[in-house]
């Protein structure tokens, strides 16, 4: 089994969203960083799958030079290598972003062989897309099946299980193909110590392709008003009790 | 001037069907309904033939998981780009709009650079207003025109939801516990709080990862986002990951040992001190009153 995953390094945005002067980007100066969530079981599922099955396994991105940092945490989860499709730190459109992973890909599996599952997360954490996977697999001829939070390879197939409301909508869909993934498909372990040492000598393929122009073009990035909500203080402390029953009563829930 | 919209049950749609007005009337809806079982890439296909056929302005849906999945697959096909979840639109060349980020905790404006735009309405952002409703099409002709390839991914089957516990969506009570909570054994009072409301125990993404609760339990952008008439926070920070899921909820208590703490901040009432002794006290009240 040949397994693909694609990552995206976001920021981790704590409490508040604080915008650089020009309102074009997070202020990240003082943030870390993380691989997008639906993302981080991608990886996780990918090196469950190979533990299981054998085979190899390959994380890509498209990102500017630290996101070395988000593809190293991937190897050291147990990916075996990576491809680093390295920009300048200007953002990309989904469109854009879709088609110069399809060159990478095709360039990689011409070069080492077909991937039977490439992971994708449903969307990123930050630019919330919703469109990568489905423009990939479109471009490449396979099935993909979205928002998965079962994924079980049966033989040639793989089953799928997509969360919907009341329950999960099952898909079965020949390999090779392209899966979406969401938080919540699994639990990823932490990265070991000596799993941190192997992932410092693992292959990195980089190459800086080319940004072409959006067709989805950011102007600026705005933080929405507040709801409004005007905290009002219950007290502190178990004497605070009465008044969150008293609440509770006026809201009519108890 | 022909606009093509794929509609489905519920009010997300029919805030869709107000924005999709201004690119040009009449609508023509593709019911979500119009393949079954659910196959995505036949709705996309049959959106595709529809807007070529009435040389649609535009193709919209409501940007609910299903209405984002099909216009990824039109997207793709079509070669055309796409703006998922946005909240305002000016039709124009280009199409300038304005699209949530972050689950909503950034918005985005961006202008769309297509001959067809594609585009996708946040549910619960936009106002219902009255006008003509869309007109459905009569989709056989398409649906029998469906390639084989189409239909490979398809719904073969469903799986009802684990049973027990009361549903976070549906919820009018959540009790939710975060790292402030201590240990997977700390949501033993969260528990008893929520069983005598009758509310469902939800928590933040810090408790999902270090396993102490499953992740049906997280509420947050990447979790379950939720609208119940009271939610109790009970250590829980307030990151921007966990706000995007409480957009929906009516009255927020926040219970923090930290005044500063972002959901203090951000709540309706707040309580602060140790939820060790907090909660407990709440509950021994609420047994007290009965």
């Amino acid at each position: 089994m040949r397994v693909l995953v694609a990552i995206k390094r976001v920021p981790i945005t704590g409490g508040r969203i604080v915008l650089t002067e020009d309102s074009r980007a997070i202020d990240t100066r003082h943030l870390g960083f993380t691989m997008s969530p639906h993302e981080e079981c991608g990886v996780e599922e990918a090196v469950r799958i190979i533990e299981a099955g054998g085979g190899d396994s390959v994380v890509i991105t498209l990102g500017p030079p630290e996101a070395l940092e988000q593809l190293r945490d991937a190897m050291a989860l147990g990916i075996d290598r990576a491809i680093h499709l390295q920009t300048d730190g200007l953002e990309w459109d989904a469109e854009a972003t879709a088609s110069t992973l399809l060159d990478a890909i095709r360039a990689e599996e011409a070069a080492s062989g077909r991937f039977d599952i490439i992971f994708f997360g449903n969307e990123s954490a930050d630019s919330g897309g919703f469109q990568v996977g489905a423009r990939v697999a479109h471009a490449l001829g396979r099935p993909c099946v979205t928002g998965l939070k079962r994924v079980v390879i049966e033989g040639s197939s793989v089953r799928c299980e997509q969360e919907v409301e009341g329950g999960r909508d099952v898909y079965i869909v020949p390999l090779p193909a392209v899966l979406t993934v969401k938080e919540g498909l699994n639990l990823p372990r932490y990265p070991s110590v000596p799993g941190k040492m192997r992932a410092r000598n693992k292959p990195v393929a980089v190459t800086t392709p080319a940004r072409p122009a959006p067709r989805l073009e950011l102007v600026s990035l705005s933080v929405p008003a507040g709801q409004g909500r005007r905290a009002e203080s219950l007290g502190s402390g178990a004497a605070a009790a009465p008044a969150v029953v008293e609440l509770l009563r006026k809201a009519g829930v108890l | 001037m022909n606009t093509v919209v794929l509609t489905e049950p519920g009010d997300a749609s029919r805030q869709m069907v107000t924005l999709a007005r201004k690119f040009g009337e009449p609508l023509h809806a593709v019911p979500m309904n119009a393949v079954e079982p659910f196959a995505p890439d036949a709705l996309a296909a049959i959106l595709q033939g529809v807007a070529d056929e009435l040389n649609a302005s535009a193709v919209l849906a409501a940007g609910t998981e299903r209405g984002n999945e099909v216009m990824a697959r039109l997207a793709a096909r079509s070669g055309l780009p796409f703006a998922a979840n946005c909240v305002a639109v000016t039709p124009g060349s280009p199409v300038t709009l304005t699209r949530l980020r972050w689950g909503g905790s950034l918005l985005e404006e961006a202008r769309l650079h297509s001959a067809r735009p594609l585009i996708t309405v946040a549910p619960h952002t936009v106002p219902v207003e009255a006008g003509t409703e869309p007109v459905d099409v009569d989709v056989k002709r398409f649906v029998d025109g469906l390639d084989e390839r189409d239909l490979a991914v398809r719904v073969s089957d469903h799986v009802a939801p684990g049973s027990g516990g009361v549903s976070l969506t549906t919820a009018k009570v959540i009790v939710s516990g975060g790292r402030g909570v201590g240990s997977k054994e700390g949501f033993a009072i969260i528990e008893e709080l929520a069983g005598l409301l009758g509310a469902a125990v939800g928590c933040s993404r810090a408790v999902t990862s270090a396993g102490w609760r499953p992740h049906s339990d997280q509420v947050g952008q990447t979790g379950t986002k939720v609208a119940p008439e009271v939610y109790i926070a009970c250590g829980i920070s307030g990151a921007t990951q966990h706000m995007a899921g409480l957009k929906g909820a009516k009255r927020i208590v926040a219970i923090n040992s930290d005044p500063q703490a972002p959901l203090m901040l951000n709540a309706d009432y707040t309580v602060a001190g140790d939820l060790k002794e907090i909660l407990p006290a709440i509950s021994a009240e609420i047994r007290n009153g009965r």
